[in-house]
Formats: structure tokens, C-alpha cells, sequence
């Protein structure tokens, strides 16, 4: 089963607001998403927050593709109350590039955007307190990029706090 | 104003990780002034084990217990949100048999969890006894557990397509006497707490979240339903048949700690009611669906919720085509609703912060995953 085109009453407002800064809408496994470009999309949450009621920002997370030159894909999920609808955006950007924090729009973006610096090393430019939020503020290396092995240990931190040579 | 012994400066002070009332290894850091709260940070991250690189280094089968250890006390929900969300990028759905003893599953853990939090909540609050009470009354659940699938806590109870085990005998008449040992116990909660002039003192009025706040901050569950929203996944969106089952959705007016606790202790009744429901109409059947023994989902992504004790579980699992997700991103409802803490506890009394922790109903396994 293959990714179809979606096309609703959404769509042909996004595309008519939006037009070629979201180059997709597709339909999998019955749930929508777009991709959009990673200029646009603060702008498209605060679009669909204030005129199509999608209030409520699920999750945002990544996945990390190391041999794209789009090195991540920045997932955001919504969700309306009004309409029980849910929508994905997703949008590829490169290692180093920093994306708009959506923290201006949804509050809840505050903590979801420091997880994904904390484990993908993406910082957000301007969220109000970009750090560290479930490993220690002192560790090096992003756990959930691939190039990292899941027995992989910052030895430093480990020696320096744990007075072990190894974590393992 | 000079620096005097009795002068208010602000106080930083530490409230965990090691504190009886965080429920596990949450760090809050509070900034004082007197008695007042003006400001909280919380450091999470203790119990961090990893659990997304986990999920990319196992296969899918062997991924799912894993799922288990995260919010420990709803061990079954969690399960069932990770076959869900498999079954989904596999196109396949487990068969009627299998989806029934799912809900009645899901539905005691959704007890026992609320349970667990009733006990802990009043403990923090300084009410020793109801914390024996529920313990007798999840025994019931844990024992059924035993049973099914001989554990008790993490069960691992589902597989991806299905169910493992098929019932044992006699499994149907000892989940209505559960319900039956269970049910008129909740009354009883109700009867030494609800009215109980300590307990509303402590927690009307307090650690209120409105709507607005809610939708806000993301927060999920109980919390946002004792704010007034009626929403709750297994209306909004149903999943494993729950659109066959009647069950209101209880809700709140004023968004704080006492309705919290009056929507919870309705929740179990509905529970209840789902579970006797259940219960009389578990079909024949196979208990596994057309799933082959290696599983290669099909390239792409799909997020799948349910609504689990503490608000929405999500996960996003993304595919490559091998035996193994590409990534499993987990959505915890604690996590989240954990970061309204500091809105719901500015301004309020160190001695109130934990009826507010408590009545977020947090699993640190869930939030550091």
C-alpha cells in the first residue's frame, strides 16, 4: 500500500495560503500528513491553530536519515478538538540547520523541542530554554542519531561521575 | 530593606529526587518565598534507560516488553498501544476474540493504575489507610494477571496481531467476581473521602488548569476531562471495539485537584462497566491474526494513540522494511502533562505542591523512558 494524495477542504486552504511551501499532502495507512519546507512551518501551526482549529500539538520528534544530504525529519503531530482530526507535518532539514521553535505557538512545544535537542542535537532558535532535558546536562553526543551505537557511552562523563572506566 | 533574621528573600530549596511524595526520581527545584511557591523547575531523567534506542536495536516482537517497563503501573496499556501501533503498519487487525479480552484487559489496568494513584494521592495528602485498601482491591486484578499470562506487573500480556495465551477456564467468572469485589469498594473510597472535610480543604481549589491551559500545554487524561473537556480517545477515535461498549466519559467543572480525583474515581466505574460488558460477549474464535512469524511491516510511518490511564499513549513507529523499526517514538502522557507543573503550582504553598504532584499522577519510568 502506497502513499496516496490527499485532497480536502485543508488542503486547497493550505494550498492557496501556503502554495508551493508545502510541496506534499499525502494520505498512508488513513492518516494525512504533509511536507512542508522548514521555513513554513511555524507558520503553517500557527495558521492551522488560529483558522483551522488544530489546538492541540500532540508530539513533535525526529528521525534521523544519516546518509540524506536532509539529514532529519522533523515530525510535528496536531490534533482538533473541534474536528477530531489529526495531521502530521513533516519536513527534512540539515544537519546544523536550526528550526523556529514553536514554543510562540503551543506551550507544550517547550519541553517536546528540548527532548529533540537532547537526543538528536537539533536546536530550535529562539525557545526560551534550550537544554538538556532527560540525559545530563554535561554528556556529549546525541543518543538517538544513528551514527551513535546503542552501546555507546560519553566515557568521560561516565569516569568523571560514576568512577567507572565504562558504563557497560 | 536591610537583611534582617525574619527578612523574606527568595529561597531555592530541592525537593527530590529522593522525596517519598515525587513519586519516583523526579527533581523539583522551587523557588520560595515564605511558604509560597513562585516558581518551579523539575529535573527529570533519572530513570532514563534509553527505551526509543532500545526499540531500534530489537526487533518488533522483541521490542515489546520493553514497552512495559515504561509507565509500569499500566503495563497492559502500554502493550496494547505498541501492538496497535504495529498492527497498523502491517494493515492487519487482531481478531474479535483477541480485541475483547484486549478491552477487559486494558480496562482492570486502568483500575489498578487509578487505584495505585488513589493510594499514593492519599498518602501524600497525610491519609495513611486507603493506600492498604487499594492494595487489597488490585490484588484481585494482579492475581487475574498471574493467571493469564504469570506476571503480575510487567504482563506482557498482548503480542503484535493478537494474543499469546488463549483464557484459562474459569477466567470470566473470576473477572465478574473481581468487578463485583471491586465495585462497591469504590462507594466506600468515596464515602471516607469525598465528603471528608480534610480532604476537600486540601484539595479544592488547588493546582487549578483550565481548559484553555490544558489544551495549551498538551495536558491529556484525567486531567483535561476534570477541566470540563469531554474527550476522551475511546469515543474520539476508537480503537479495539470500544465504540461497542456503552461508558460515559465523566468530567469536571473547575479543573482542579478534587475534580481530578472525582473524575478518576468515576473512571474506575466505568471501567467497571466496560469490563461486565465485555466480559458477557467474549466471542469464539481465533486469538492470533494473519501475522507472519518474521515481521517486516512495509516501508512508512504511522502514529497510533489510545487514550491510557494517564492521558494519550502514542507511538510513532517508522519503518524500513527490515525486522527491526526504523525509529519507535514513544508519546508519554506523563511526560507532558508533567510540564504543567509549574503553571498549576505557582503561587500556591510548598504543602500544596504535593497534592499537584500528586494529582498529575505521574510514572517516572514514563516520563525518562
Amino acid at each position: 500500500m502506497a502513499a496516496t494524495l490527499w485532497e480536502s477542504e485543508l488542503t486547497a486552504m493550505l494550498k492557496e495560503h501556503f502554495g508551493d511551501r508545502i510541496p506534499e499532502f499525502s494520505t498512508y495507512l488513513g492518516q494525512d500528513f504533509m511536507v512542508a519546507q522548514p521555513e513554513a512551518v511555524i507558520s503553517i501551526l500557527e495558521f492551522l491553530k488560529l483558522e483551522a482549529d488544530f489546538d492541540y500539538l500532540v508530539d513533535i520528534t525526529a528521525v534521523d536519515y544519516p546518509k540524506r544530504p536532509e539529514r532529519f525529519d522533523l515530525v510535528y503531530i496536531l490534533y482538533s478538538f473541534p474536528q477530531n482530526e489529526r495531521i502530521r507535518i513533516k519536513t527534512r532539514i540539515q544537519d546544523g540547520y536550526k528550526p523556529q521553535s514553536a514554543v510562540g505557538v503551543h506551550l507544550t512545544a517547550n519541553w517536546l523541542e528540548r527532548e529533540v535537542f537532547d537526543m538528536f542535537g537539533i536546536e530550535f532558535a529562539g525557545h526560551p530554554d534550550l537544554r538538556r532535558i532527560l540525559m545530563p546536562d554535561e554528556w556529549e553526543g546525541y543518543p538517538l542519531r544513528k551514527d551513535r551505537s546503542i552501546t555507546d557511552m560519553d566515557n568521560r562523563w561516565v569516569k568523571e561521575n560514576l568512577g567507572i572506566e565504562s558504563g557497560q | 530593606m536591610p537583611d534582617t533574621f525574619l527578612d523574606s528573600t527568595e529561597l531555592v530549596i530541592n525537593m527530590g529526587p529522593q522525596h517519598p511524595s515525587t513519586h519516583g526520581v523526579l527533581r523539583v527545584i522551587l523557588k520560595l518565598d515564605g511558604e509560597k511557591v513562585t516558581g518551579t523547575e523539575c529535573v527529570i531523567g533519572y530513570l532514563h534507560r534509553g527505551v526509543e534506542k532500545i526499540g531500534e536495536n530489537r526487533t518488533y516482537q522483541q521490542f515489546a516488553p520493553y514497552v512495559d517497563r515504561m509507565d509500569y503501573c499500566a503495563a497492559v496499556s502500554n502493550g496494547l498501544g505498541f501492538c496497535l501501533a504495529v498492527e497498523k503498519l502491517l494493515n492487519v487487525e487482531a481478531p474479535p476474540r483477541a480485541q475483547v479480552v484486549r478491552v477487559i484487559l486494558t480496562e482492570l489496568n486502568r483500575i489498578a493504575s487509578h487505584l495505585i494513584w488513589l493510594g499514593t494521592h492519599c498518602l501524600d495528602i497525610g491519609a495513611i489507610t486507603p493506600l492498604f485498601y487499594v492494595m487489597r482491591e488490585r490484588e484481585e486484578i494482579l492475581n487475574i494477571y498471574e493467571k493469564y499470562c504469570g506476571a503480575r506487573l510487567t504482563t506482557h500480556a498482548f503480542r503484535i496481531g493478537g494474543l499469546e495465551y488463549e483464557l484459562y477456564d474459569g477466567f470470566e467468572a473470576e473477572v465478574k467476581a473481581a468487578c463485583d469485589f471491586i465495585a462497591p469498594k469504590i462507594d466506600e473510597y468515596e464515602q471516607l473521602l469525598t465528603g471528608n472535610r480534610i480532604w476537600i480543604g486540601r484539595l479544592k481549589g488547588i493546582g487549578v488548569l483550565n481548559a484553555e491551559d490544558c489544551k495549551q500545554y498538551g495536558v491529556t487524561g484525567p486531567m483535561l476531562r476534570a477541566a470540563g473537556v469531554k474527550w476522551d480517545l475511546r469515543k474520539a477515535q476508537p480503537y479495539s471495539g470500544y465504540e461497542q461498549y456503552e461508558f460515559d466519559i465523566p468530567i469536571g467543572e473547575n479543573g482542579d485537584t478534587y475534580d481530578r480525583y472525582l473524575v478518576r474515581m468515576e473512571e474506575m466505574r466505568q471501567a467497571i462497566r466496560i469490563v461486565r460488558q465485555a466480559v458477557e460477549r467474549i466471542p469464539d474464535g481465533p486469538i492470533m491474526g494473519k501475522v507472519p512469524k518474521v515481521i517486516k511491516p512495509p516501508v512508512g510511518e504511522a502514529y497510533v494513540s489510545i487514550e491510557a490511564p494517564k492521558g494519550e499513549l502514542g507511538y510513532f513507529v517508522v519503518s524500513d522494511g527490515t525486522t527491526q523499526p526504523y525509529r519507535v517514538r514513544v508519546r508519554p502522557p506523563s511526560f507532558v502533562n508533567l510540564q504543567s507543573l509549574d503553571k498549576m503550582a505557582r503561587g500556591s504553598l510548598v504543602a500544596d505542591l504535593v497534592a499537584i504532584i500528586g494529582t498529575i499522577d505521574i510514572v517516572l519510568g514514563e516520563v525518562d523512558r
